[in-house]
């Protein structure tokens, strides 16, 4: 019996069937990060990140590109050793024995990991493999994971003629033929279509509700952050904030008003001094957070007659949220 | 292990370009080189008569072995970053079964295209003796693990495919010239005879160059004898094996 792990836990490992699983109920963080830190060289990936994933949510990482969040992500999946700092899954002690988590652990990366050489059932049988599966349990397992991602008519194609949709579900087959108690993914629907993607989200938050699969995300798009349970924003290897997705947005003061103007720099010290707020200019246009912004806006308008171009009032986005804590877009220049 | 070794049989009978490059390749090169040397080629003093033809033979063999070797070891460059080997790494399976199960799968498809290759000999006047074969084969099969490790570690510590054949033009097609393939060490300048003497493939090729001539009643005049040609690429295969072992279970990529 391996230490720090719970009953129900250790049975999930065992289980043959998925229909026989107990719902697994623990108060028991499934990942915990301590003061993480990583650089390469001179660049410092990552400083003092810390915070922790509750078995069975779905937990998102989410930060632009360069923000840290493969690097964290190459650290959970043992592939890259922190420079300092701890991290435990599951109560194993991941830098100390990455055995443990690699056996408990599916994962899926950006990139692929098929080989698009071989059949969709021989992808799925070598997986089983390296996890120790074999004989008619894998077959059994291979027909069951197919079926639940309804692959089993392509089971025979081999991967390259597959579509890009149906590679990721296989993807995520894949990943989950061993049944982990944890499912790490690394901007999992990069390169999909919207509906490709929406779908695939139907599946994974499908495992996590019916297998009570834990979940950890990273991801850089603001739907796909949407539908986390927490949130954990990451910018320049910082972690600037950890919430609900809803309790994020409503640190943002009220709603958003954004100005399209020629003189964004200008206009904001003249909004600034006027009303007496705090101002921002991102991305060449001016920003400012409001309760009941619609009444504002006449204000605004009438005050700097001519000088502003268009008008958008919105809801806090996730987006916002990251402006919120970070004072600049989460997409720097072009987006 | 076994996994990743039936994985590369199967990716390999897939790419068919791959079956006829392997095999095509070096028997062209054969040929055309054969035939454009042979009239200028002066067998090593003492040396039984024979042509270039036959001369070459052998080192179309480690030809072959080398050629299967490295490009069979090239998709580690790409698998390793993004694909396949990605998963290998991070499943609990051992790094020691992922470097054997790639290595050993190498060694098995550059062993099965020597042997081939090594079944047209009597048409050059070779005559391979059935009781000759067995040990024939441990030679290529240990030349063979040589060289895929040392494929293998190459393209483990390179991040790109175009430094892969770099390294290879720099590296290793030189060390395949210089290995008594194409020319006898005794005619060699001083210099390059002690290039050669350094070169762990020409051990390897004197080796196989000597059991290859074993039923001759008379082994081929060469560097050193076979007992020393086979602890050489012995070593070699070893030491290469051991580094890739290391590399693969060092964290962090």
């Amino acid at each position: 019996m391996q230490p720090g792990r719970t009953r129900t836990q250790l049975q999930r490992l065992r289980e043959p069937a998925r229909s026989s699983c107990p719902p697994a109920v623990s108060t028991e963080p499934a990942i915990e990060v301590t003061n993480l830190e990583l650089s390469y060289g001179s660049v410092q990936a990552l400083r003092k990140v810390t915070f922790s994933v509750s078995s069975g949510e779905i937990f998102g990482l989410l930060g632009p590109n360069g923000s840290g969040k493969t690097s964290l992500f190459r650290v959970l999946t043992t592939l890259s050793s922190p420079t300092a700092g701890s991290i435990s899954v599951f109560g194993e002690n991941l830098l100390q024995a990455p055995g443990g988590v690699r056996r408990f652990a599916g994962v899926v990366f950006q990139s692929q990991s098929l080989d698009r050489k071989l059949t969709v059932t021989e992808n799925l049988r070598h997986q089983g493999h390296l996890y120790g599966l074999r004989g008619p349990a894998l077959r059994r397992r291979i027909a069951d994971v197919l079926d639940q991602f309804g692959l089993s008519e392509r089971a025979s194609d081999i991967v390259e003629f597959l579509s890009g949709g149906m590679k990721r579900r296989l993807e995520l087959a894949k990943s989950i033929l061993h049944r982990p108690l944890l499912l790490l993914l690394d901007e999992p629907s990069t390169g999909l279509d919207p509906g490709a993607r929406r779908e695939f989200w139907q599946y994974l938050e499908a495992l996590n509700r019916d297998d009570r699969t834990t979940v950890l995300v990273t991801t850089h798009l603001m739907d796909e952050a949407e539908k986390c349970h927490r949130l954990a924003v990451l910018n320049e290897g910082v972690l600037v904030a950890l919430d609900t997705p809803e309790a994020l947005k409503s640190r943002v003061g009220g709603d958003v008003i954004v100005l399209r103007t020629p003189h964004a720099q200008q206009l904001s010290l003249s909004i600034g001094s006027w009303f007496g707020l705090p101002v921002a200019v991102v991305d060449n246009t001016v920003r400012i957070e409001r309760p009941k912004g619609h009444e504002f806006i006449t204000d605004l308008v009438e005050s700097f007659p001519g000088q502003i171009d268009a008008v958008t009032l919105s809801k806090p986005s996730l987006e916002d949220v990251f402006i919120h804590m970070t004072g600049h877009a989460f997409w720097e220049s072009s987006h | 292990m076994a996994s990743l070794w039936q994985r590369e049989m199967v990716r390999f009978l897939r790419q068919r370009s791959r079956v006829i490059g392997a095999l095509g390749t070096p028997l062209v090169f054969w040929l055309l080189v054969g035939s454009g040397f042979g009239s200028s080629f002066r067998p090593a003093t003492g040396a039984p008569e024979q042509g270039y033809l036959e001369y070459f033979f052998p080192g179309t063999v480690l030809m072959v072995l080398l050629f299967t070797s490295i490009f069979s070891n090239i998709s580690v460059i790409e698998e390793r970053r993004e694909g396949f080997l990605l998963s290998v790494l991070v499943a609990p399976a051992s790094r020691l079964s992922l470097v054997l199960g790639k290595i050993l799968g190498v060694t098995t498809l550059a062993s099965l295209q020597g042997g081939l290759l090594l079944l047209l000999s009597p048409l050059l006047g070779i005559r391979i003796a059935w009781t000759q074969w067995p040990l024939l084969l441990a030679v290529v099969v240990l030349i063979a693990v040589a060289l895929s490790s040392l494929g293998f570690a190459l393209a483990w510590k390179l991040d790109s495919i175009q430094g892969f054949h770099a390294l290879m033009n720099l590296l290793l097609v030189p060390m395949w010239l210089l290995s008594g393939a194409l020319f006898p060490m005794s005619g060699a300048s001083s210099w390059v005879r002690i290039v050669m003497l350094a070169n762990p493939m020409t051990y390897a090729m004197s080796a196989l160059r000597q059991v290859l001539y074993l039923g001759e009643g008379q082994a081929a005049p060469d560097v050193c004898s076979l007992a020393t040609a086979v602890c050489v690429t012995l070593l070699f295969g070893v030491g290469t094996l051991i580094v890739s072992v290391a590399l693969v279970s060092r964290r962090s990529l």
